[in-house]
């Protein structure tokens, strides 16, 4: 008897893995592959009802087609959607950095036993959900006079980011140990330059994380954006896909491809500092 | 070896060095933020919920409970705090099921295990609002693509979005499909964080598997896993793009999958009813302290991980 192949008994015992993973993996992707399909699809191949059995909805029945793409670069306001959330995701992600990287460190390093209080209360912060303070962010906007104005999701936007950053950065900062800094304040450094010589070049991979969360943070925020925003040309590509360019079925091609063109590279990136992610969500701070 | 150039001291230092006061420095922007941007707002959700305030005028007076009274009244109030509950436990308690399941999966070696990854967190990553218009058009009332599938293998056509109980099932689905990476994640998480050793001290003490998932796995994991759902709960409870995307409270009658954020957007924001759509959303408020005082207590036990 020929005896079977490692290889080949190895895959044979990963078959019913594979089968049942490919069951999450199709439920997971299949919006993103009907994105695709529908944003190149042509239009007669893609307005057709779903009684017609003859036609297999699932593939290209004709040639595909850039039409849809042009049609949403060209006569959509879709790159003014992008502008926008590029630049309120770039200021949050600055003042977020700001405003946290000192917080973080103060918790973790300098703040002592009301330091651990003080961390748990920017963490419930994070746990006020936008949903209780839209309404009264409404009287704050106005009150300011910055209905309509992408300027009220440039200061909103920090009241989550901050929180979670602050969090995310203490347990970096944790993590990092102390002697390092002490032995650049003994060769006669302030704290504050042993901070900007030893601390922050040891702790870029926790500030780009910072960067990225904020900035896809701010990029998928919807209700804030909802609220404030009316004019078709401050709108963020969250609410001006699905608000301003959703207008009937047969809007569906482009408004496809521009969810497959703003969903990807989101989610690349965001893929990258998942588990950092994870760890500031699961108490990275104690993890250090 | 060069002894350490020593750096001439300037005035500055004297700030710089005093722990408790560079300590409160550096924590102030971030308290400063907080407390004017996420407090106060607070404060005032409270205060609003009390007042006839309306959009877009600063005046405002008092009116006691009458905000409260009115919409615990409404049937749509009631059917949005039902919804509200029925679509955050149902979803939670599916994506706790698969999301278990799904970790003990990805937690074997097989090739290709990136992609996979990848593929399976692509809901949790990309940007909800724009997901769930794909998932409207997969679902839409002529063209839907699980109606061509369904008529395909000879059975009807489910009219998802038209009818208040497929829709109701649409919207859960969503909440399914978006939050299960996320708990996955963080069950896999928990998963790998048990230590080999003890695992296998028990099996060589001759514990089944039954006695190490009972005594050891389940109540390692219990507090990570308490953490996973206790976010769901807080995503999917006060979430508004899915319902406000999906169905925008619809299908008719009545408002059938509105929830209670959905609803306080619209009295708040589209009614310009500041006092009681503030009210609305305070409903949610009892639920999130239960969450977050749990999630504090959990917190604290995370620390044996």
């Amino acid at each position: 008897m020929r005896a079977v192949p490692r290889w080949v008994r190895q895959l044979g015992k990963q078959i019913p893995l594979y089968v049942l993973l490919s069951l999450f993996v199709v439920f997971a992707a299949f919006p993103f592959y009907w994105m695709a399909v529908t944003s190149f699809k042509h239009e007669e191949d893609l307005i057709v009802g779903a009684s017609i059995k003859e036609h297999v909805p699932y593939v290209f029945n004709k040639p595909p087609t850039l039409d849809h793409v042009k049609l949403l670069f060209t006569e959509m306001p879709y790159l003014k959607f992008v502008w926008n959330t590029f630049f309120i995701g770039a200021l949050v992600a600055g003042i977020t950095l700001l405003i946290s990287v000192p917080a973080g460190y103060s918790l973790a390093r300098l703040a002592g036993q009301w330091g651990e209080k003080l961390g748990m209360g920017i963490f419930l912060a994070y746990l006020v959900p936008p949903t209780l303070l839209f309404i009264p962010m409404n009287r704050v906007v106005s009150f300011l006079g910055l209905q309509d104005s992408i300027w009220a999701l440039v200061l909103i936007y920090p009241t989550f980011t901050i929180p979670f950053c602050t969090w995310l950065l203490m347990g970096f900062f944790k993590s990092i140990p102390r002697d390092i800094e002490e032995q650049a304040m003994i060769d006669g450094h302030s704290r504050m330059g042993a901070i900007m010589k030893t601390v922050l070049p040891l702790s870029m991979p926790g500030l780009l994380t910072v960067v990225i969360f904020s900035f896809t943070l701010a990029m998928q925020e919807f209700i804030y954006a909802l609220s404030f925003i009316s004019s078709v040309g401050n709108m963020t590509i969250s609410i001006g896909v699905p608000i301003a360019l959703f207008k009937d079925v047969y809007n569906y091609g482009p408004i496809m491809a521009a969810c497959l063109i703003s969903s990807i590279p989101v989610a690349i990136l965001y893929n990258l500092f998942l588990d950092r992610f994870i760890a500031g969500l699961t108490g990275g701070a104690v993890k250090g | 070896m060069q002894i350490a150039q020593k750096v001439p001291r300037a005035w500055w230092h004297y700030f710089w060095d005093r722990e408790r006061w560079l300590g409160s420095l550096f924590l102030s922007p971030a308290i400063a933020y907080i407390l004017l941007l996420v407090a106060v707002p607070f404060g005032l959700a409270i205060y609003l919920s009390f007042t006839n305030a309306i959009g877009g005028n600063l005046n405002a007076e008092f009116v006691g409970w009458k905000n409260f009274a009115k919409v615990i009244g409404e049937p749509v109030f009631q059917r949005s705090l039902v919804n509200t509950f029925i679509f955050t436990f149902v979803s939670q308690l599916i994506v706790l099921i698969l999301a278990k399941f799904l970790a003990l999966l990805l937690l074997k070696n097989f090739t290709g295990r990136p992609i996979v990854r990848f593929l399976i967190l692509l809901p949790w990553v990309a940007p909800i609002a724009l997901s769930t218009i794909a998932w409207k058009w997969t679902l839409d009332p002529t063209f839907s693509v699980f109606n061509w599938t369904l008529q395909a293998v000879g059975l009807q056509p489910v009219y998802w979005l038209s009818f208040p109980e497929p829709a109701m099932a649409a919207v859960i689905l969503v909440h399914v499909w978006r939050m299960l990476p996320f708990a996955t994640v963080i069950i896999l998480a928990g998963l790998t964080s048990i230590p080999q050793d003890l695992l296998d001290a028990s099996t060589v003490d001759g514990a089944g598997f039954w006695r190490r998932l009972f005594e050891i796995t389940l109540p390692l994991m219990l507090p990570i896993v308490a953490v996973a759902v206790l976010f769901g709960i807080v995503f999917t409870f006060t979430d508004i793009t899915v319902v406000r995307v999906l169905t925008n409270g619809g299908p008719p009658p009545f408002d059938s999958t509105q929830v209670l954020a959905s609803l306080a957007f619209r009295r708040g924001i589209e009614s310009q009813n500041l006092g009681e759509g503030a009210a609305i959303a305070l409903f949610l408020l009892p639920m999130l302290v239960i969450v977050a005082v749990l999630m504090l207590r959990f917190a604290r036990k995370t620390e044996v991980t």
